[in-house]
């Protein structure tokens, strides 16, 4: 094969293996940015405290740390409960949210990584599973499994997120408390319970991935910063509510990323990506596959 | 937010300064500061001072567009750093000193402030607030890849040997500088504040549509207000290269500048001059204590810490626990 094809064959396919991480770390945020409306710019650092918790517990245990991740999703999962409740009291009620909700999560991202550094060192910290060392090949292709069975565990789960909202009734409420909190009271649903469970959903997701996040590439405190960018513009691309939407424009946005990172140096990754952003947002602000309000 | 905003009317309008008056107290206040400033003469006083003014202006810039026309920048870095990158560029390419350089920051970053406007402006809330994050991105980018200012090695400035106008040290001169444009500031964000141009802000900050349907020209007076707090923040930024003679992308687009510029206006209370004022110098002097007693991880854990406290306990800042209580 001509080698110039290959690069960029190469460098789509690991593009969209990156992209199942990104849309790991967006999905979350799809779910309480999208549907909750509640701006937790602090979420990659959520993601970043999975990540290092699980290199913690994975020197401790040697378990799979995709594995250690989905067993820490429960205890993400009560802690975004427990930090909606604060949200809720001192913001939601009030009719605060707008900025001093915002301000609230900017510090909570704050205590979060400064915390981090105190107490597990800034240094970076890395899980080993065992298929890490192995990488597939089909012809002139390479498919690294430690990629490629990161991005595998989050699509499943995402899908099984998308099954859920689309399915159970639990689900159809959390949907719902996206369109009309009121209309959910008139059934006898309690809006703020169903946010509660749903921001609680998003945590956990925070928490896969971190896992997933720990297995591509060693962690340290502030690996979250890259992403904040990244997933509020993967959320916003894929039209806000929409998971499957923000899969799409987290594929998009990993191979248009690794596309230029492979032909003009990784230095300039960022700035096309996230001038594809600025565009997006200036021309068609409801997003790439959002419907017009 | 609008309950601050109502309050802080018929409350400041029986003892209200004229505008001259309110720029002779400022400009009397510099000179007392610089003149006290002197007295003391040690390099670290200085250094102190000029960080914790530089906080002053950068703040009091942030609020002029996030605290009264209620647009929350993230990208409050990338201004700062236009400024900062400003002063490296203009001094290599012509051989000027610092005051010309705050000048041309003072364009680039109102040039950067009106094209961010007209790209964004159209976006409301949080989708405004993430378009100025990806700003900061792309334009951190392009300073990491434009070799003339240093790309990411960073660029060193060095000092020149006279120190003008009869200074001691150029440190002295640095935090002179650093005064008299907290001062302006402080008296132009004032100005704005009791000015037509704020009372559109504040209509258009309590409710876009209404403002708009009432005739207030909001995309006129938001492009306006971003062009005024873009050059003012870049301003801020301009005299960094002089305070630690070596200035890389990572630093001068650091996160804890954005972090500041958003949590001294909330700390202080967003709806008046004074709040940023009072915030910055707050939250800096808590800082620069920190850095030099704990250490400089610790310090950041203070601001989040303090803002996380304040926006959950004191939502309209320390202005606004004083007029509630009265």
């Amino acid at each position: 094969m001509d080698p110039g094809l290959a690069l960029l064959l190469n460098g789509v396919v690991s593009g969209l293996l990156l992209g199942g991480l990104y849309a790991a770390a967006a999905a979350g945020l799809s779910v309480s940015f999208g549907m909750l409306d509640v701006v937790n710019i602090a979420h990659p650092a959520f993601m970043v405290l999975g990540a290092l918790l699980v290199a913690l517990l994975w020197s401790a245990t040697g378990l799979d740390p995709l594995l250690l991740s989905l067993l820490l999703a429960p205890a993400f999962w009560a802690l975004g409960a427990a930090i909606y409740v604060a949200y809720h009291h001192f913001f939601e009620r009030r009719g605060d949210e707008a900025i001093q909700g915002l301000a609230f999560f900017f510090g909570v991202m704050f205590l979060i990584e400064v915390g981090l550094v105190l107490a597990v060192g800034p240094e970076q910290h890395f899980a080993d599973a065992a298929y890490a060392g192995t990488t597939w090949r089909l012809g002139e292709i390479d498919l690294p499994l430690r990629m490629l069975v990161p991005a595998a565990v989050a699509l499943a789960a995402i899908g099984a997120l998308a099954l859920f909202l689309r399915r159970t009734f639990t689900g159809r409420a959390i949907a719902a408390v996206a369109q009309d909190r009121e209309a959910l009271r008139l059934l006898a649903i309690d809006p703020v319970r169903i946010k509660r469970l749903a921001f609680g959903i998003s945590i956990a997701m925070a928490a896969l991935a971190g896992g997933a996040l720990v297995v591509v590439q060693p962690v340290d405190a502030w690996s979250g910063h890259v992403f904040i960018g990244r997933v509020f513009a993967i959320v916003i691309m894929g039209g806000l509510a929409s998971l499957g939407g923000c899969v799409l424009a987290a594929l998009a946005f990993g191979v248009v990323e690794n596309v230029t990172a492979t032909f003009y140096g990784p230095s300039w990754s960022p700035a096309v990506a996230f001038g594809c952003l600025l565009l997006v947002l200036a021309i068609r602000p409801q997003g790439l596959f959002g419907r017009a309000a | 937010m609008s309950g601050a905003a109502l309050r802080a009317v018929p409350l400041a309008a029986p003892r209200r300064l004229g505008h001259a008056g309110f720029w002779l107290a400022a400009a009397v206040a510099a000179l007392l500061l610089i003149l006290a400033l002197r007295g003391l003469g040690s390099e670290y006083a200085y250094f102190a001072a000029t960080f914790v003014l530089q906080y002053v202006v950068l703040a009091t810039a942030w609020n002029i567009l996030g605290g009264y026309a209620g647009y929350v920048n993230f990208g409050a870095a990338a201004f700062f750093a236009a400024g900062a990158y400003t002063t490296v560029a203009i001094g290599k390419a012509l051989g000027l000193g610092l005051l010309p350089c705050i000048g041309f920051a003072a364009v680039v970053g109102g040039a950067l402030g009106l094209g961010t406007g007209v790209l964004t402006l159209r976006l409301r809330g949080a989708y405004f607030a993430i378009a100025t994050l990806c700003l900061a991105v792309v334009l951190q980018t392009l300073v990491v890849n434009w070799s003339y200012v240093g790309g990411s090695r960073g660029a060193y400035v060095l000092r020149p040997r006279e120190v003008p106008l009869g200074f001691d040290s150029y440190s002295g001169l640095l935090c002179a500088v650093a005064v008299v444009l907290a001062a302006l500031a402080v008296a132009i964000a004032r100005t704005i504040e009791k000015s037509r141009l704020g009372l559109g802000l504040a209509a258009l900050r309590d409710d876009e549509a209404a403002a708009e349907a009432a005739g207030v020209p909001t995309l006129r007076l938001k492009l306006v207000a971003t062009t005024i707090s873009g050059a003012m923040m870049a301003v801020a930024g301009a005299p960094l290269p002089y305070l630690g003679s070596y200035v890389e992308p990572n630093s001068a687009f650091g996160l804890a500048y954005a972090v500041n510029a958003i949590a001294m206006p909330l700390i202080g209370g967003t709806a008046s001059w004074a709040g940023p004022l009072i915030g910055a110098v707050l939250l800096a002097s808590l800082q620069q204590a920190a850095t030099v007693t704990i250490s400089s991880a610790a310090n950041l854990l203070i601001v989040g810490g303090v803002l996380v406290v304040f926006v959950c306990i004191a939502p309209h800042g320390i202005i606004g626990l004083f007029r509630g209580r009265r």
